[in-house]
């Protein structure tokens, strides 16, 4: 954060978004949002439509405001007592800050997986039926054993664990937990996934089971991905935006992004000559 | 390359220099851990040789007569006047049958004080319960005085000269025929174990003031968990975090170090005072206990809170579970084990408390067993106390033997928060 005051010229430099960050009937779409922690501002007028059943991935360096972002579009930033956000966020044209929008509705709908794996304590079971239960979504032990199962299906992760679906969610690899996880937020059917670098904390065979998965849930979900790696950007999304110091720098396809970057930032990062 | 072997040089020339300062902490470490058990040790076998002579207890065999004449009842009494009946009259005869010659009255009166001054109502409720002996000879164990089970218990008394005993030369003489016709028998003292407080050594038990424990700790359970539980996850999960929550923090925190006797006097001001609590009752013990003991519960409980991850909490709320679901079905559950053990540690600070029970009365001097929390009661520390401040000799055993059941209670205590932390812990 101290580097935005210190960079005053970087203003100059990200006057406006470059590239195409609006798309005909977005599933979430947000307009000239700012963040800030107390009084220092961590996001500079986000303007960002995100389009249903893409994978948007959001990229760039270290406190550029990607999970930032990220985190208020399901208002897990609610939480930070210190977090200011102003803006408009719409989820299917419904403001995703209004006063009507109870945030534990938001949340089932928008869903949210996160750098760590994070298993509560509990059985495999337990894991996945804990959204359910929440919500009342099975009528019977039936229906919960059903959604139980398929979200863990789903999630690649049925075939490993269907004989111990009562050993502990925590005593499981790191890959394993992370698709728990995945199958855990899948369970409650969210209309979105927010995934905040999923992978970062796993192996490279983990990680490619997570991505080929992330391509899966594309078909049912629309997903935003903060990663750091540029690779896996690449591979999993279909469109790409690039946060620089708390300012959206460049949004378009994924291809162009990599291939043909417009912005000079853009290009710096994803040549690695920074970040 | 000279370069190099000099610095190497150099290092080895100081190794042996750290080498002897770690072994020499070590050491020290050693010594350390080694004079804190030493100290325990003394401490648990004095304690338990200085306690032993009061799980034992001196009774004397007598051949009781009830006689209705020496009782000054009819044949045919009924309850109520074989209450009134003269006992002691009976104990005189029975103890002039043993030894006949003795017949001077301050000789006799020296007899009577062989046997406690209890052992009238002891045969006074045989009778009572078994009416149908009056008229008959019974032989019975009745107690004798603490001086004569000091007496017998403790050798090197014989060895005083007269003057300096309790138990005079006739007395001695009295007691050697009387353990001759093996009328004197040692026995366990299981009266110690069920009977209230007594002026007299020989009939005081601990029972009251374990009873007047339990209620208190039951009291303070009661009041300052769920008082402590909901201050803490409210401060540490709900509030906002700004100066007023500070301000309560700090206050919070420097009540945990007031001193006990000033709660005992808030708990006299405040509770009986002003609210009319019955005083002397485990309840306003247990309500002054609790003042104290809150601190201590609630600072643990927002530790234990506060090392709960902070992905468990994100994990709920990111799958829609409310604030309250998710501090309730995940935060509290996962701290309980360090919840239970603060609260456990308050119960045992407040199980030793003895100056604030003395402001609000708990250290009366109380024979009945408390049946509730609002009838008058005394606990083990101010129990401890008393007896330690009383002069007949008997009493110093019983010290030792009070302190004795308060560490067991408070040993039990602490297992018994190793088996709910045992329970409640789980791994993330």
């Amino acid at each position: 954060m101290n580097q935005v005051a210190e960079a005053p010229d970087i203003h100059q430099v990200i006057k406006e978004t470059v590239g195409s960050p609006f798309t005909d009937k977005p599933k979430i779409s947000t307009r000239n949002v700012d963040v800030f922690y107390d009084d220092k501002q961590a996001i500079f007028d986000v303007s960002l439509d995100i389009g249903n059943h893409e994978v948007i991935a959001l990229i760039g360096p270290s406190g550029c405001g990607k999970s930032t972002y990220l985190r208020c579009l399901n208002r897990m930033n609610d939480t930070i007592q210190s977090c200011r956000v102003t803006g408009e966020f719409r989820l299917d044209e419904e403001d995703i800050y209004a006063r009507g929008m109870d945030p534990v509705l938001l949340r089932a709908r928008i869903g949210m997986v996160f750098q760590k794996p994070n298993p509560f304590p509990k059985s495999i079971y337990d894991n996945v039926a804990y959204g359910p239960k929440l919500h009342g979504l099975a009528g019977n032990r039936a229906e919960l054993d059903e959604i139980v199962v398929s979200s863990l299906q789903k999630a690649g992760l049925y075939e490993e664990v269907k004989d111990r679906l009562n050993a502990s969610g925590t005593g499981l690899s790191g890959g394993q937990q992370q698709r728990l996880c995945i199958a855990r937020t899948i369970a409650v059917s969210p209309e979105v996934i927010l995934m905040d670098e999923p992978a970062s904390a796993l192996d490279p065979i983990a990680t490619a089971t997570i991505e080929e998965l992330i391509d899966e849930l594309r078909q049912n979900y629309t997903i935003v991905i903060v990663t750091h790696s540029m690779q896996q950007a690449a591979r999993v999304s279909q469109r790409t935006a690039y946060f620089h110091l708390g300012k959206l720098v460049e949004v378009g396809d994924t291809n162009q992004i990599f291939t043909n970057p417009q912005h000079q930032l853009t290009e710096n990062y994803i040549t690695g000559r920074f970040g | 390359m000279s370069k190099q072997m000099n610095t190497t040089e150099q290092v080895r020339r100081s190794l042996k220099k750290r080498h002897r300062q770690e072994q020499r902490f070590i050491l020290m470490g050693k010594l350390a851990v080694l004079s804190g058990f030493l100290f325990l040790a003394f401490l648990l076998a004095d304690i338990t040789i200085k306690a032993w002579p009061a799980f034992q207890q001196t009774w004397i065999q007598l051949d009781v007569a009830f006689d209705p004449q020496t009782l000054g009842v009819e044949a045919a009494a009924d309850e109520a006047a074989l209450k009134k009946g003269n006992y002691r009259g009976v104990l005189k005869k029975s103890l002039s049958a043993i030894f006949p010659d003795v017949s001077a009255r301050r000789d006799k009166k020296a007899l009577l004080k062989l046997i406690s001054s209890g052992a009238e109502y002891q045969i006074r409720d045989t009778l009572l319960a078994a009416p149908e002996m009056l008229g008959t000879t019974q032989q019975m164990w009745v107690l004798a005085d603490d001086d004569v089970d000091s007496f017998i218990k403790e050798p090197k008394l014989r060895e005083l000269p007269q003057d300096d005993r309790r138990i005079k030369d006739n007395q001695v003489a009295w007691l050697a025929q009387l353990s001759e016709q093996g009328r004197i028998e040692s026995q366990w003292n299981w009266a110690f174990l069920t009977s209230g407080d007594s002026r007299e050594p020989e009939q005081a038990g601990i029972a009251g003031a374990l009873r007047g424990t339990m209620l208190t700790i039951l009291v303070v359970l009661a009041m300052s968990f769920p008082l402590g539980l909901a201050a803490a996850v409210y401060l540490e999960e709900f509030a906002p975090q700004n100066r007023w929550t500070d301000l309560i923090e700090i206050n919070v925190n420097n009540l945990a170090a007031v001193p006990s006797i000033v709660f005992g006097l808030l708990g006299l001001a405040v509770f009986i005072s002003f609210f009319g609590v019955p005083r002397s009752a485990p309840l306003v013990g247990g309500m002054v206990l609790t003042l104290m003991t809150l601190p201590t519960i609630i600072i643990a409980s927002r530790a234990s809170l506060k090392s709960v991850p902070p992905s468990i909490r994100d994990a709920a709320l990111a799958l829609g579970a409310s604030k309250v679901q998710t501090v309730f079905q995940h935060v509290v559950p996962l701290a309980m084990p360090g919840i239970l053990t603060g609260t456990i540690i308050g119960m045992a600070q407040a199980l030793g408390e003895t100056a604030p029970l003395l402001m609000i009365g708990m250290v009366a001097f109380i024979v009945d067993i408390p049946q509730g929390i609002t009838d008058s009661a005394t606990v083990l520390p101010v129990q401890i106390y008393l007896w330690a401040d009383s002069p007949e000799r008997a009493f110093m055993a019983k010290t030792s033997a009070a302190i004795i059941v308060l560490l067991l209670f408070l040993v039990t205590m602490n297992l018994l928060a190793v088996v709910l932390r045992k329970r409640f812990e789980r791994k993330w």
